[in-house]
Parts: structure tokens; C-alpha cells; sequence
């Protein structure tokens, strides 16, 4: 169709365009996979070890040894731990009062003080991981209890981030590439005039909203497979369902974006208005889908609120189909609210987009 | 309907707002002809353009194009006319090539006929060369003739032109001009807006308008020979001080200054119009030539926009 061959020749034209295509998930995969890491480890630490005895030495090294603390400094007293924190030098003190060796053998008594900056809700958390550190000592024969619950992590055995974030990150680049591009399209034809032209043609509303839409699908599909390809070589992401299933998804979620940035091309006057509203639909979807914070947690409203768009949707259809290798009658609901999402959103772009000029 | 008419537009009226941008047009526009719209901008070129093409919605009043109601069925009216808007609306980072296969497509010229038709215009509108090169890299004036030649590709009966000199030299808009005869010739009706009264003369007909409302129309010739004012061409040593003497007799509809000359407009109502001119710089002892004169259609404009008030003085 001729509006789809003017599109894709206009998008090979446009260098930058080009190179976000393919820059943009790569560069994504890259921050997000590295960067995003909720396994907290090597964490600044100085010890106040106040005792100096065999025993207090044998508690830092193994301190050391769980990989949580990397001991930056070694200070004298508690009060140069709390100095060393507040200048935020340190995320973790250790004080090792004098007595130690007698405190360890004693039950009523702590007998190692751990400061944490507690501002960051990330290394707050680890404090329940120190406190649970066995003090086995051979001068000291620890019980070893047996813990009452058993934890399995499913699908996921060694806790992993990029397992978990790797098929969320599909959702959210492509959300960001779709809709931008199609949010800007009718604007940028208006902007330069050509609109004025094309409604001036027997070309219909809907032959101009698919034929802007269908170019793109192909480019999400690239998308969708270099975030794979990307995810498997560098991050072990697996992809332990159907390939299949993941693609009949993703041309889903990619026609509910697209299909939404054309409906805010045809309500928006600039193109810079069209990005301000791609931005503000954007922040819901990285944190309210489930990708950042887990769904389950969120208040209610916030709930709703992620229901309603495609991405949680999406994140629901890569992890289990990635992860859990469920297969596409398993996750129909999903599939269902996508699908009537980008009908919904495209009839009301074209009912929207009106070939008159008042 | 009357056959020998491509648009008849009647009590057409277009409200933004509080401004009323076209007030109760009443048009007759004659097939194979060029028809044009002479007015200052805002006075409702574009709008009506518009209007008849059925991109705006009329607020009172209808059109029939090519015997088609308009804005009922505006869509059947789509593949019959070709419209060039007043900005260039072509892709720019297309080349000449690639629009006019574009728009070869989307209006489903025959498949088989398209490459002979586009080398065709290629050749009639002198853009051979220019085949291959991208469309915002051209001059005015090739941007014109790409723009035209893509008005025409698929063979419209109706052309609609706003102001599309308005970017180019002279010598492209002879050019122009020739080309558009050779459409009338060959049966096309031509609609185009103007404020250019070079151009204007050489319609076969034309409305003025001014705020809206259309003011005057007929062949360039019956506007001229039907002013209702008599002209007097004042050639003075110190035009200025003739001007401002000229400008306080009564009967005076204007005075407008040409280099050394003097255009001077009075109702011809007046009988002794010369007489009463020449009276008036003799008494402020202004030498000067005077004559009456052929009215132009710049009198025409500026007798027929002139307000009520101004007349009546």
C-alpha cells in the first residue's frame, strides 16, 4: 500500500530515527541489565573493631567473606562510623565493642553493633541478611537450627536480576519506540503540511492509520529480537517457551502501542506536545506494570491503574512465557485485553482523525 | 444544475469564532476557465478554497462542485480535483520521483499507465532533471511545478490553486501561467487565489474579495470598464503637496501615489471631475499635467474596497 511504502522509505531516510531503532534496545538491555542490580553486594563498610581479639578478627574476615560488605576503612571508635556514614563515605558500620569475646558467650547480650543507612531502601533491606549471619565460632559451637519454612525460588533459582528484568525491559523499550514514533507521525505531517495534501486525496482515514501502523510492527519484531538475542548472550535470560508464543505477543503489545500513539497524534497540535504526552504515559508504565515494583504489593488504585495498560499485560506474557514456559491459552487473558485494547485504540484514532481541517 | 458550470456556491458563510471569514458567497464559476480570487490576505481566500474542496465544513449555505453537494459528498468529490495548498506539501524527504509515484498510487492512477504518465509531467513541467533530487533540496519555482505537476497527475476536471505564485520569480510565474492556460485549453476548470493583479488580469474571470464578503466580480475588462469612478492620472512636480491638496476636495474617493504620478479616483457621479481637480491645484498654485485615464485593476480594487463611509463624502 502506497502509505505504508512512503512511510518505510521516509523512516530509512531519517538517520536518527534509524539508529534509534536499533540503538535504543541495545543501549537499554546494556543499563538495565547491568546497572539495575537488586542483589546487593559490595557495599562500602568500615569496622570499629574495638576489641582486637582472635575472635573479633575472625568475625570481620568473614564478614568479608559473605561478598554483602567490601570493608573499606577501619577506625578506631563507634563515633567515627557514624562520622564516616553521615558524610555518606560508608553504607555500613560494623562496631565491635570491647568485650566481645565475653558478650559472644553471653545470651542476653548483642554482642556486634551494625549501623545501616537506612536512607536507601535497597541496603535497609539487608539488614535482616547480617542479622541472620551465624556466629560459628569453634570456641563457640553455634546449634544449627533448622529453619521451620522452606523458600524455592521457582524458575529462577539463583535470584538473578536480569531473569526478572530482562523480559520486563521488552515491555517497557518497546512501549517507549512505538509509541513515540507513531505519536509523532500524524503531528510531523501536520507540521510540515502534507496532511493539508493527503485529506486532499481519496486515501481513507483507516487506509492512512494502518498503513502508518503496519511499517512499525515489522520494526518491533526486529526490536523483540535483538532484546532476545542481547538477553541470551550477554545476561543467560532463557527464553523457555515457545519463540512463537513470544512473537504472537509482542505483535499484540506493539499494535496497542502503536495504535495509542496514533490516537495521541490525532488529539496533540506539535510534535512537542505529542512527546510530553508519550512521556506522561511512560512513567505509569515503567512503574505501575509490575516490571519495577511487584504488582501484588501496590495499592489498590494503583492496581487498577496498571491494569489498564497493555505493558502489565505484556510483562505478564514474557515472563510467563520466558520464564515459566506457560503457553498462550494459559495466559489468553492477557492476550484478549491486548488485543481488544489496540482495536479499541485504533477506531478511535481513525474516528478521531477527521479528513476535514475544522 | 447547469452544465456549464463547474462550482455554484450559494449564501456560502464560514464562522471561526467571532471573525467571519467568509460572509454569504455567491459563486459561479464556468468550466475550462480560469477563475480567479483577488483579496488581500485574510479576506478569505484560503477559506473558501477550502470550503469548496470540502477540507472546512460550511457554518450557512452549499456548493455544488462539479455537480456534486458539497460538504455532503465531499469524499465522491476527492478524485476529481487537484489542490495546491499555499505552503509546499509535498514530502521533502522524497524525491521528485518518489512523490509523484506516491501520489500515483493514492489516486489509483492505472497501474500500467503510471510510469508513462509520470515521465510525461516530468517533461511537461521541466523537472527531468531534477528526477532524482529531493524535493526540499529544489528552488521555488521547481517546487512549484512539482507541486502543480502532482495537482494534475491523475487528470483532475477541477484545480484548486492558493496562491500559488506566492514563492517564486517572475519568470516562473510566466511560466506558471502558460501552464495553466494550456489545462483551461484542454478542459480543466482552474480556481486560483491571488494578491498579485497581474495575475488577477489575466483570469478569464474573477471575484474581489475583501473581509469575506465578495465585493465585485466578472471579466477583468467589465470590472475595469464598470468602476463607477472616474480616473485622473496628476502628473506634478511635488506630488506629495498635490496629494495633500488633492486629498481635502470633498468629492475625492482616493489618491494613491505612483513614482511621479497621481492616481486620483472620483464617483463619476461627479460630472465635472477633471475640471474640479485642476480648479484645486491652481488656486494652491501646483503646477501639474492632468488627464483622465483607463481604470486598472488596482482602481477596481481600491474603488471596490473602499468603505461606505469614504463613498458617501
Amino acid at each position: 500500500m502506497a502509505i505504508m511504502r512512503k512511510e518505510v522509505r521516509q523512516m530509512r531516510r531519517d538517520r536518527l530515527t534509524f539508529a534509534m531503532i536499533f540503538g535504543m534496545p541495545l543501549m537499554q538491555i546494556l543499563l538495565f541489565g547491568y546497572a539495575i542490580n537488586m542483589d546487593v553486594r559490595n557495599l562500602t563498610t568500615a569496622v570499629a573493631d574495638e576489641s582486637n581479639t582472635h575472635l573479633s578478627r575472625e568475625f570481620v574476615a568473614r564478614l568479608e567473606q559473605t561478598q554483602v560488605t567490601k570493608i573499606r576503612y577501619r577506625v578506631n571508635t563507634a563515633a567515627e562510623l557514624e562520622e564516616l556514614m553521615r558524610a555518606g563515605e560508608i553504607s555500613v558500620g560494623v562496631a565491635i565493642p570491647k568485650d566481645f569475646d565475653r558478650r559472644v558467650i553471653d545470651d542476653n547480650r548483642t554482642a556486634v553493633h551494625i549501623l545501616v543507612d537506612g536512607s536507601d531502601p535497597t541496603i535497609g533491606g539487608i539488614v535482616d541478611a547480617l542479622r541472620n549471619m551465624p556466629l560459628a565460632f569453634d570456641t563457640t559451637p553455634v546449634q544449627q537450627k533448622h529453619d521451620l519454612i522452606e523458600v524455592r525460588p521457582y524458575y529462577n533459582p539463583e535470584r538473578r536480576t536480569p531473569i526478572n528484568v530482562i523480559p520486563g525491559l521488552m515491555g517497557v523499550i518497546l512501549t517507549m519506540t512505538m509509541m513515540l514514533f507513531t505519536a509523532v507521525s500524524i503531528v510531523r505531517e501536520r507540521e510540515r503540511g502534507n496532511l493539508e495534501l493527503l485529506i486532499n486525496t481519496p486515501v481513507s482515514s483507516a487506509e492512512l492509520m494502518i498503513g502508518k501502523v503496519m511499517p512499525y510492527i515489522a520494526i518491533g519484531l526486529v526490536q523483540l529480537a535483538l532484546i532476545v538475542w542481547a538477553g541470551d548472550l550477554l545476561f543467560d535470560v532463557p527464553v523457555r517457551g515457545s519463540i512463537i508464543d513470544l512473537y504472537v505477543a509482542a505483535s499484540l503489545f506493539i499494535a496497542a502501542n502503536l495504535a495509542l500513539g496514533l490516537f495521541i497524534s490525532t488529539a496533540v497540535k506539535t510534535q512537542f506536545q505529542a512527546m510530553q504526552m508519550t512521556f506522561f504515559l511512560i512513567m505509569p508504565s515503567i512503574l505501575l506494570s509490575g516490571f519495577v515494583f511487584p504488582f501484588e504489593g501496590m495499592p489498590v488504585v494503583a492496581q487498577y491503574l496498571g491494569e489498564a495498560l497493555p505493558i502489565t499485560h505484556f510483562i505478564r506474557l514474557t515472563r510467563g512465557i520466558m520464564l515459566r514456559e506457560a503457553g498462550l491459552v494459559e495466559l489468553s487473558g492477557a492476550l484478549i485485553y491486548l488485543g481488544t485494547f489496540s482495536i479499541i485504540a485504533i477506531t478511535a484514532a481513525a474516528l478521531r482523525f477527521s479528513k476535514r481541517l475544522d | 444544475m447547469n452544465e456549464q458550470l463547474a462550482i455554484r456556491a450559494r449564501g456560502l458563510t464560514k464562522q471561526f469564532g467571532s471573525i467571519r471569514a467568509v460572509n454569504h458567497l455567491d459563486l459561479d464559476v464556468p468550466r475550462a476557465s480560469i477563475y480567479g480570487f483577488l483579496g488581500p490576505n485574510g479576506s478569505g481566500k484560503s477559506t473558501t478554497i477550502r470550503l469548496l474542496c470540502g477540507l472546512l465544513t460550511p457554518t450557512e449555505g452549499s456548493a455544488n462542485v462539479l455537480g456534486i453537494e458539497i460538504p455532503r459528498d465531499s469524499k465522491l468529490l476527492k478524485p476529481n480535483i487537484g489542490y495546491m495548498t499555499q505552503k509546499f506539501s509535498l514530502f521533502g524527504d522524497m524525491t521528485v520521483l518518489e512523490n509523484l509515484q506516491f501520489m500515483s498510487e493514492i489516486y489509483s492512477y492505472p497501474k500500467g499507465e503510471r510510469t508513462s504518465r509520470i515521465d510525461e509531467l516530468l517533461w511537461k513541467y521541466d523537472l527531468t532533471q531534477q528526477r532524482d533530487q529531493f524535493a526540499d533540496t529544489m528552488s521555488g519555482g521547481q517546487k512549484q511545478r512539482l507541486a502543480l505537476a502532482s495537482a494534475v497527475l491523475h487528470k483532475p476536471k477541477l484545480l484548486l490553486l492558493d496562491e500559488p505564485t506566492s514563492a517564486v520569480d517572475p519568470q516562473s510565474r510566466r511560466d506558471f501561467w502558460a501552464n495553466l492556460f494550456r489545462l483551461a485549453e484542454a478542459g480543466t476548470t482552474i480556481l486560483v487565489s491571488t494578491h498579485y493583479m497581474d495575475e488577477a488580469e489575466r483570469c478569464h474571470r474573477l471575484a474581489i474579495l475583501d473581509h469575506g464578503t465578495k465585493v465585485a466580480d466578472g471579466t477583468p475588462r467589465d470590472l475595469q470598464n464598470n468602476t463607477g469612478m472616474t480616473i485622473i492620472e496628476v502628473l506634478a512636480k511635488d506630488p506629495y503637496r498635490a496629494q495633500v491638496i488633492i486629498d481635502e476636495i470633498p468629492v475625492v474617493a482616493s489618491v494613491t501615489q505612483l513614482g511621479v504620478r497621481l492616481r486620483v479616483l472620483v464617483p463619476d457621479t461627479v460630472d465635472d471631475a477633471l475640471d474640479i481637480v485642476t480648479k484645486a491645484l491652481d488656486r494652491k498654485n501646483v503646477p501639474a499635467e492632468l488627464h483622465t485615464a483607463e481604470a486598472t485593476l488596482e482602481d477596481v480594487f481600491v474603488a471596490v474596497t473602499m468603505k461606505p463611509e469614504q463613498l458617501a463624502a
